[in-house]
């Protein structure tokens, strides 16, 4: 059984049906039973048109659900009517159900987990194991969102900013269980950009290749981060990179910028670096200077800083950071890495010993007391 | 999305508000107590919010190793009555916001004469596991 096909296959059965007038939740509810009457059936007797057959079956489910449902007899009557299935191509009813998956009225992760159960076909299980709650959490997460998208029309167009904050929240969110959360974004955004024309989403789709193909070098065998500078660059995935940087050229010459082209514009600039000393900072600076017209984020402008700090010294750095609000995320690792530039050691050991102690996650936590011990060592020395 | 620990504390400082012993309540203030948190337990299931929960015994030791080959030193209960944590409830929510105002209603859970106990909760964010993309630039 192709697990493959049946998932690449499966919002476009969905969406179907939910164009045909099925409501969200009963739709979702008969193709995976279509699913699971595939993994029976399909072994021994391989249909012509997968589609065309889950298609078909998904709407017999369907159907019968409803004439089951005799409060509803009304409604039945209508759907009967409805044309009989077949074979069909729609690319635009997929594009329709990542909106509906990243509607709006949906909190950020409602739309995460109904877009991976609706658009990616997971189940529900994979989804939990992901984000590490229990099933009946996701169970009830999903149900919710579906509710809430239920009243929703399809055929209005969506933003497709939405769609695409929710897919790098679902690149963002990294692995555990036994899905990839990073390479399933890449699938659906590869997806997405098949059947919509739109630069952003090319600058998405580069975005995420490049991060990606240094996944491998970005951490050590026992877990704890490797700095960029410090990182293995023959670990790159020089085929991801590529490829990236073929979309982004493609995106970019459309003439239509915005932050994911940028971002990823910054990105190709690391991956295209033969070594760390080669880097482009003047380039990348000026490409922060266009995010930050682009989304005036102050996270930007700490990166900013850093950028700066390589391009133009370490002097120069402290200086833009110093704009800054303090409070911001890692600002205090950026000003202890700018102040060891710069020859202040102590000071740069205090910041890094401060900085963890602020740090959002476990290996960040690590690698900046390693270096404020490391500092702390040099200068006993 | 992000993961926080609600820590309830028998003893915390500085005092609650109704700060009545439970065992001065009337059963029946007992009982709502329990219901208003099962209630909110509950209901944190059917919005997707709620990871785990669990109830701990006051009872309990400090323990450290004591060195090579000698059993572990233990010093009875705990020395400071703040240290007593009655149970902790860990949710998943979208926001810190979202956090501080769940472990607003919590707190509010019902005492003597039903008014809220307006007890202390901890609220501390989970460290959460390596996000994919973060690159540190800086060493």
């Amino acid at each position: 059984m192709d697990e493959a096909l049946l998932r690449s296959l499966t919002p476009g059965v969905l969406a179907i049906l939910v164009r045909r007038g099925a409501d969200f939740a009963a739709a979702e509810d008969a193709v995976q039973d279509a699913l699971v009457e595939a993994v029976r059936v399909w072994p021994a007797e391989p249909p012509r048109d997968p589609k065309g057959w889950l298609v078909t079956v998904a709407w017999r489910r369907f159907l019968d659900a409803r004439r089951a449902d005799a409060a509803r007899r009304r409604r039945e009557d209508l759907v009967d009517e409805e044309p009989a299935p077949g074979p069909a191509a729609d690319v635009d009813d997929t594009l329709q159900l990542y909106f509906l998956c990243a509607h709006p009225s949906l909190t950020p992760s409602s739309a995460v987990a109904l877009t991976l159960r609706a658009v990616g076909g997971l189940t529900t299980r994979q989804i939990a194991q992901a984000y590490l709650v229990p099933e009946a959490t996701m169970a009830q997460r999903i149900s919710r969102a579906k509710r809430t998208v239920s009243g929703v029309r399809f055929d209005q167009p969506g933003d497709v900013a939405t769609v695409l904050r929710v897919l790098y929240l679902v690149f963002n969110e990294g692995y555990s269980g036994d899905v990839d959360l990073a390479a399933e974004a890449i699938r659906l955004t590869r997806q997405l950009a098949a059947v919509i024309d739109h630069p952003e989403v090319a600058g998405l789709l580069a975005l995420m290749l490049l991060h990606h193909a240094r996944r491998a070098a970005r951490t050590a065998p026992d877990g704890s981060l490797v700095p960029l500078a410090e990182q293995d660059r023959s670990r790159w995935d020089t085929a991801s990179i590529a490829e990236g940087v073929e979309i982004l050229q493609a995106a970019l010459a459309r003439d239509r910028l915005g932050e994911f082209q940028a971002q990823a514009a910054i990105a190709a600039l690391h991956a295209d670096a033969p070594t760390a000393e080669e880097t482009d900072w003047v380039q990348i600076v000026e490409w922060y200077d266009e995010l930050a017209r682009l989304t005036d984020s102050p996270v930007v402008r700490l990166n900013r800083a850093v950028a700066v700090g390589e391009a133009d010294g370490a002097r120069a750095g402290l200086a833009a950071l110093a704009e800054l609000d303090s409070a911001l995320p890692r600002h205090t690792a950026v000003a202890a890495y700018l102040h060891e530039r710069d020859g202040d050691l102590a000071t740069a050991a205090r910041l890094y010993a401060e900085a963890a102690q602020k740090a959002p996650n476990l290996a960040e936590r690590a690698h900046l007391t390693r270096q404020a011990a490391r500092l702390n060592s040099r200068r006993r020395r | 999305m992000a993961k926080y620990l609600l820590l309830k504390h028998y003893r915390g400082a500085p005092a609650p508000v109704n700060n009545v012993p439970m065992d001065q309540w009337t059963p029946e203030e007992v009982s709502a107590h329990i219901q208003y948190m099962n209630d909110f337990a509950a209901r944190l299931e059917k919005t997707g919010e709620f990871v785990d929960g669990q109830a701990l015994a006051p009872e309990g030791a400090w323990v450290r190793y004591d060195g090579e080959g000698r059993p572990p030193v233990t010093d009875g209960p705990f020395a400071e009555t703040k240290d007593l944590i009655a149970g902790w409830m860990v949710i998943d929510v979208d926001s810190y916001e979202r956090a501080v105002e769940l472990a607003g209603e919590l707190s509010a859970a019902p005492g003597a004469g039903g008014k809220p106990i307006h007890e202390w909760l901890e609220v501390r964010p989970f460290l959460a596991a390596q996000p994919t993309v973060t690159e540190c630039h800086f060493k």
